[in-house]
């Protein structure tokens, strides 16, 4: 048995790597699996790029920003397997969210109107609202920047974003420091149950397919370990394919609640495994198949393609100047071809689309693209 | 030099600015991570920040020392970027440490190191502690089961441990366990009185 350790974050996405360890498809493939629990992304980070740890449950957009040097010290990272597409969910104190359609459904049915409504909601607040954001290289911050972009808003001017790690923005919510946050599940679902707010969007409906986390591991390493890469990667695809399957939710969610994992009670797990999600206390669910998934329509593979739609989102707030440099660093950490070496007969990723506002992402015309969002807000 | 420790355990934190103040370093802040640490954080202006590598507000001060103006100089993490020994020690002893201002690496390092060997003492006693914890738990148990072969078999106190001890070594048990089975087996037989059946 090959030893590997992985640092992740305690949410509904690290499944894949739970029930690798926990059903025994690591073992399997002869690895002998390591979850190391953390509570930070800076954490998880650190243990990655410092090597206590061979691979990491990791933000898409950190993984980049990690390899670009923009966050603590620069490391080439790859990111070989998507862990899953979506899974994020807005939530507003219904203090904040009283400026919204008072249908909940409809606010998280119609991203633009919702956004437009949004815009307003800011007028009416007697300060800037201040949103939780899990770290500033996540998918969510850059999808709530991209929406509000989109009603006019511009986020470093118009409200606060705080960053917060996930499992603390529930108690933020309930002190009053915050007016809303955007995070992972399950915090929504917790923070719906407890009666301190209401989802307002899915990340589902604001990027149909967004990537949000990898399975990200160092550049050397991968390079210096094919075969163990490969194991891994074979058994977090048939980890993925369980994962994915409706009759298995009710299990794993139950596996998911124990403290070493996200520590959070399995009915409030299984919404975002089965697609029906609460908006608020003593609502009837709102369902959408695509709110979480772990492996259907290649979710799995990574493309380029999103590298550079991360870097262009970089480009548009000022994270990074653009460079040719940076724009092949940033796509060269996703690596289908890693992941298609051990998963030969998978499909490829699909291009990047399927924003709320239908706007296209050519990757052959990234300035237009960033110069076309930039004049919204400015 | 001005060095504030984030941190929730008032233990560690305590034996942590104990040892800095012997070596010298008087002018220490503990910050506890909560509300808006971040903003007292920014007006106390330290030239160094410690704290628990575990600690989950740790995003929150990489991102004001990302986006702060009073401290936009680059900032250091675990002193110096190439020191490999030394960061794989702060990580495993759970430190992390953040200079703010860029000073140099011959006045961090024994800071560092200093708050690491504390670290490591802090989480010793943590181990002590569980243990001694624990050991408390264990006799509990090793009584009560001993109470229940006294007063069910007729032993004295003496035989009753014999019997526990040689039923764990013919089943490579520790004895604990052994005992913990006999008083669920009890429970499940003779259910207490007043439960209202």
């Amino acid at each position: 048995m090959t030893p590997i350790s992985i640092a992740f974050l305690p949410l509904t996405d690290s499944a894949v790597l739970v029930a690798a360890k926990e059903l025994g498809f690591a073992a399997e493939a002869g690895l002998d699996l390591t979850l190391v629990r953390s509570t930070s992304w800076a954490t998880v980070r650190d243990r990655l790029v410092y090597g206590q740890v061979q691979g990491a449950h990791m933000l898409a957009p950190l993984a980049v920003a990690v390899t670009l040097g923009l966050s603590q010290q620069p490391a080439p990272l790859v990111a070989p397997f998507r862990l899953n597409l979506n899974g994020n969910a807005l939530t507003l104190s219904a203090e904040f969210a009283q400026a919204l359609d008072p249908v909940l459904a409809n606010r998280v049915q119609d991203p633009i109107a919702t956004a437009h409504d949004f815009a307003s909601a800011i007028g009416m607040h007697r300060r800037k609202p201040i949103i939780g954001v899990v770290h500033r290289f996540s998918t969510h911050a850059l999808m709530l920047r991209y929406w509000l972009g989109f009603a006019g808003i511009d986020p470093d001017r118009d409200l606060v974003l705080r960053v917060l790690p996930p499992s603390l923005m529930v108690e933020a919510l309930r002190t009053g420091e915050i007016d809303g946050f955007m995070a992972g599940e399950p915090w929504s679902s917790v923070a719906v149950s407890e009666g301190l707010g209401q989802i307002a969007a899915f990340g589902s409906r604001l990027w149909r397919r967004g990537v949000e986390k990898v399975l990200a591991t160092r550049k050397d390493w991968a390079e210096a370990n094919p075969d163990t890469l490969d194991a891994l990667l074979g058994a977090l695809d048939r980890s993925a394919a369980w994962c994915d399957a409706s009759e298995n939710h009710g299990a794993l969610a139950a596996m998911l609640a124990a403290p070493t994992y996200v520590n959070q009670p399995a009915e409030l797990i299984l919404p975002a495994l089965s697609g029906r999600i609460v908006l608020g206390q003593g609502e009837a669910p709102t369902i959408d198949p695509d709110f979480l998934m772990l492996h259907r329509e290649a979710a799995n593979a990574p493309s380029p393609d999103h590298g550079l739609w991360i870097y262009s989102q970089f480009v548009r707030w000022g994270v990074v100047e653009p460079s040719d440099v940076a724009q092949a660093a940033a796509a060269a950490v996703f690596r289908p071809d890693l992941y298609h070496r051990s998963l030969p007969d998978r499909a490829q990723a699909g291009a990047v689309q399927g924003f709320f506002d239908d706007r296209n992402f050519d990757t052959a015309r990234i300035a237009d693209y960033v110069q076309g969002q930039r004049s919204v807000h400015s | 030099m001005r060095i504030a420790i984030v941190d929730d355990s008032g233990l560690r934190a305590t034996i942590l600015k104990e040892g800095l103040a012997e070596a010298g370093y008087t002018d220490i802040e503990v910050v506890a991570p909560h509300g808006g640490f971040v903003a007292r954080l920014e007006r106390m202006a330290p030239d160094i920040v410690l704290m628990d590598l575990g600690d989950p507000s740790r995003d929150a001060l990489e991102e004001m020392l990302t986006v702060s103006r009073a401290l936009a100089r680059p900032i250091a993490m675990f002193v110096d970027r190439s020191d490999d020994a030394m960061i794989g020690a702060a990580i495993d002893a759970g430190v992390s440490a953040y200079v703010v201002d860029g000073l140099r690496k011959e006045r961090v390092k024994p800071i560092l190191e200093l708050a690491i060997r504390r670290f490591n003492a802090f989480n010793a006693l943590r181990v002590e502690r569980d243990d001694a914890i624990t050991a408390l738990a264990d006799r509990k148990t090793l009584e009560k089961a001993k109470t229940i072969l006294m007063q069910s078999r007729g032993l004295s106190e003496p035989e009753a441990h014999a019997l526990l001890r040689s039923t764990a070594m013919n089943q490579s048990r520790r004895i604990v366990e052994v005992a913990e089975a006999l008083i669920t087996a009890h429970a499940l037989l003779d259910p207490p009185k007043g439960t209202g059946r």
